[in-house]
């Protein structure tokens, strides 16, 4: 493999995440690891939201939906199996658990599935017409959780502790944040993986001239439904760690707010970089943080640098750092 | 007389009131470039695209290899063996050379969903890529993004990535527009011996390439065919004359 100046950029940005949270831990500030656990999990959900913003070109504005999907299958699981209350009980019995590796999966092919749906209905459009899809389908899902007084409506739902992970001490900040930050790693991975395959090649294909694809015999469609749920099936294991970090899962997640943050990340960051929405996540978060302390107001800021990034440097800080040119 | 690939009956296309294809019939047979010439407007890229199947004719039939195609999608037809390049240029603007053809290698075998093996080392895409680069005469030029080629190159590449279907007929329209002569002059030896891996319908505005190419010629005016022929029934038909060759002719 050749070194490029990106893979050294890359390299710093994990090297950095890592760095923070092992010194904090050095220094007995636990604050800070759930700072870059926070960061490792927003990257996460970034990560996957590239694959379809970036790559496939598909500006949803509804993946929110797909992170509080994961966060509400981790909160009515982890809840049920915290009250010994089955989740169904007919002729057979669901109980639910707190086994993260059963928790993922779960979460994750069930906002596999959303994403199916919302899909294929909103990739029957494009432009301006699919982001107001994919945002209608997710406020849905929102208004459906505040008025669904079963797992706690408008208020959310707790469950107290934290869910288990074998031969780990969950509790334990740093090891959480060293399981958040390994998905990261693999999704980041995955991404790259899938970008360079025959599936990333057709993508990007359709992503620059959707018309051109029938006539080399490529139907664009079935590269976007597919890149769409992979994209929201890594949002929700982000979501899912999400919930587990605070332990408390809420309608906010599914909020259009939400999807609006996550697209932030990766735009930040760099759109269609790899590790763009690691870094978009963790300028975000050390804003917020920083900022947050001096002005209420730190967004209006952001807005700022935001609009200089794509007016300016539609490559994001990934992109200013590397400065390639025209390059995928 | 050679097998016929490409059979065209009866085909109509209206826009609104405008006639774009009326009663069109022809067909495309085994080693020839069947160039199809008419003044701007005639309806020649319109044929096209319901040849493609990225229009639907009003009524008429369309059969490509002894199979009737009207209802099926442009990826179908794609597939089946129609390569097509475009008037207008139209590629993927950010892959380099190689990237694209990669590309249309893989459409043509039909297999897009893998996602395990990168693609620009797998050596069943980059082999028939490489050869069909060399062909169309861009050797050399693999790297390059297609953002950053020249028209006539930009061109080539589009041959190229025609090529890459390995089909059983192409249809080209306008090949050379915009090239200048000199361009043409480099794309007439390429086109002539693409007829020898698959029939060409060839729409041209360049006459000295379509003289120098054609096998059979047919004139579209208004929408409708109104001759077909050899290069020399052609130039000697006065109706074409009057109509489309002009004076000078
Ligand atoms: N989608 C469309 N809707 C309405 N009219 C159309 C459409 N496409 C083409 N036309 C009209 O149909 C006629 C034939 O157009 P077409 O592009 O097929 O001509 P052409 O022979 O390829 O011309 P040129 O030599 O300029 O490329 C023109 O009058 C054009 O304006
Ligand atoms: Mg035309």
């Amino acid at each position: 493999m050749n070194i490029t100046r990106e893979t050294v950029v890359n390299s710093a940005v994990l090297a950095l995440l890592v760095l923070v949270p092992v010194v904090a831990q050095l220094r007995g500030d636990p604050f800070t690891i759930t700072l870059a656990t926070k960061v490792a999990i927003f990257a996460l959900a970034g990560v996957g939201l590239n694959l379809a913003l970036g790559f496939g070109g598909l500006i949803s504005f509804g993946h929110a939906a797909f992170f509080g999907i994961g966060g509400y299958v981790t909160g009515i699981l982890a809840s049920h199996a915290a009250n010994y209350e089955p989740l169904f009980d007919g002729a057979f019995t669901v109980n639910g658990t707190q086994q993260m590796l059963l928790i993922w999966p779960i979460a994750i092919v069930v906002a596999g599935l959303f994403a199916v749906v919302i899909g294929a209905l909103s990739l029957r459009t494009s432009g301006v017409f699919f982001i107001m899809l994919t945002l209608a389908f997710s406020q849905m899902i929102y208004y459906f959780a505040v008025s669904w007084p079963s797992y706690g409506g408008e208020d959310g739902l707790s469950f107290y502790t934290r869910n288990q992970f074998p031969e780990l001490n969950m509790f334990d900040p740093l090891n959480y944040f060293w399981v958040c930050f390994t998905l990261l790693i693999l999704a980041v991975g995955l991404s790259a993986m899938i970008t360079r395959s025959r599936f990333g090649l057709a993508l990007g294909g359709a992503r620059q001239n959707p018309q051109r694809m029938a006539s080399i015999g490529i139907r664009p469609f079935w590269l976007s439904l597919t890149i769409f749920v992979i994209s929201a099936m890594m949002t929700a294991l982000a979501g899912s760690l999400y919930a587990d970090l605070n332990r408390f899962v809420s309608p906010a997640m599914l909020n259009w707010h939400m999807s609006g943050e996550i697209m932030v990340f990766v735009i930040l960051g760099g759109n269609r970089r790899l590790l763009g929405p690691v870094a978009g996540a963790g300028l975000y978060i050390l804003a917020e943080h920083l900022l947050g302390q001096f002005s209420d107001y730190w967004q209006f800021f952001l807005g700022l640098v935001l609009l200089a990034v794509v007016l300016f440097a539609p490559g994001g800080v990934i992109g200013i750092l590397t400065r390639r040119r025209g390059d995928v | 007389m050679s097998e016929v690939i490409l059979e065209i009956h009866n085909l109509h296309k209206a826009f609104g009131a405008l006639q774009a294809t009326q009663d069109v019939s022809l067909t495309l047979r085994q080693g020839e470039i069947h160039a199809l010439i008419g003044p701007n407007g005639a309806g020649k890229s319109t044929l096209i695209k319901q040849i493609a199947g990225e229009i639907r004719p009003d009524s008429g039939s369309i059969v490509f290899a002894g199979q009737r195609v009207e209802t099926w999608d442009a990826a179908a037809r794609a597939r089946a063996g129609l390569a097509r390049s475009f008037q207008i240029s139209s590629v993927m603007p950010d892959y380099t050379v190689l990237q694209n053809v990669v590309l249309a290698v893989q459409g043509a075998q039909g297999r897009s969903f893998g996602f395990f093996r990168p693609a620009l080392s797998d050596r069943h895409l980059t082999d028939p890529a490489q050869a069909h680069i060399a062909h169309a005469g861009l050797e050399g030029r693999e790297g390059v993004t297609a953002a950053a080629l020249s028209h006539g190159e930009r061109r080539k590449l589009e041959i190229a990535m025609a090529l890459a279907l390995q089909p059983r007929a192409f249809l080209l329209d306008e090949p050379m527009a915009g090239m200048g002569p000199e361009g043409a002059r480099q794309l007439t030896p390429i086109l002539s011996e693409l007829r020898t891996s698959a029939p060409i319908l060839l729409v041209e505005h360049d006459m000295d390439a379509v003289f120098a190419l054609a096998d059979r010629i047919s004139v579209l005016v208004y929408g409708r065919i109104i001759a077909t022929g050899s290069v020399a029934e052609i130039r000697a038909n006065p109706e074409v004359r009057a109509s489309y060759l002009g004076e000078e002719a």
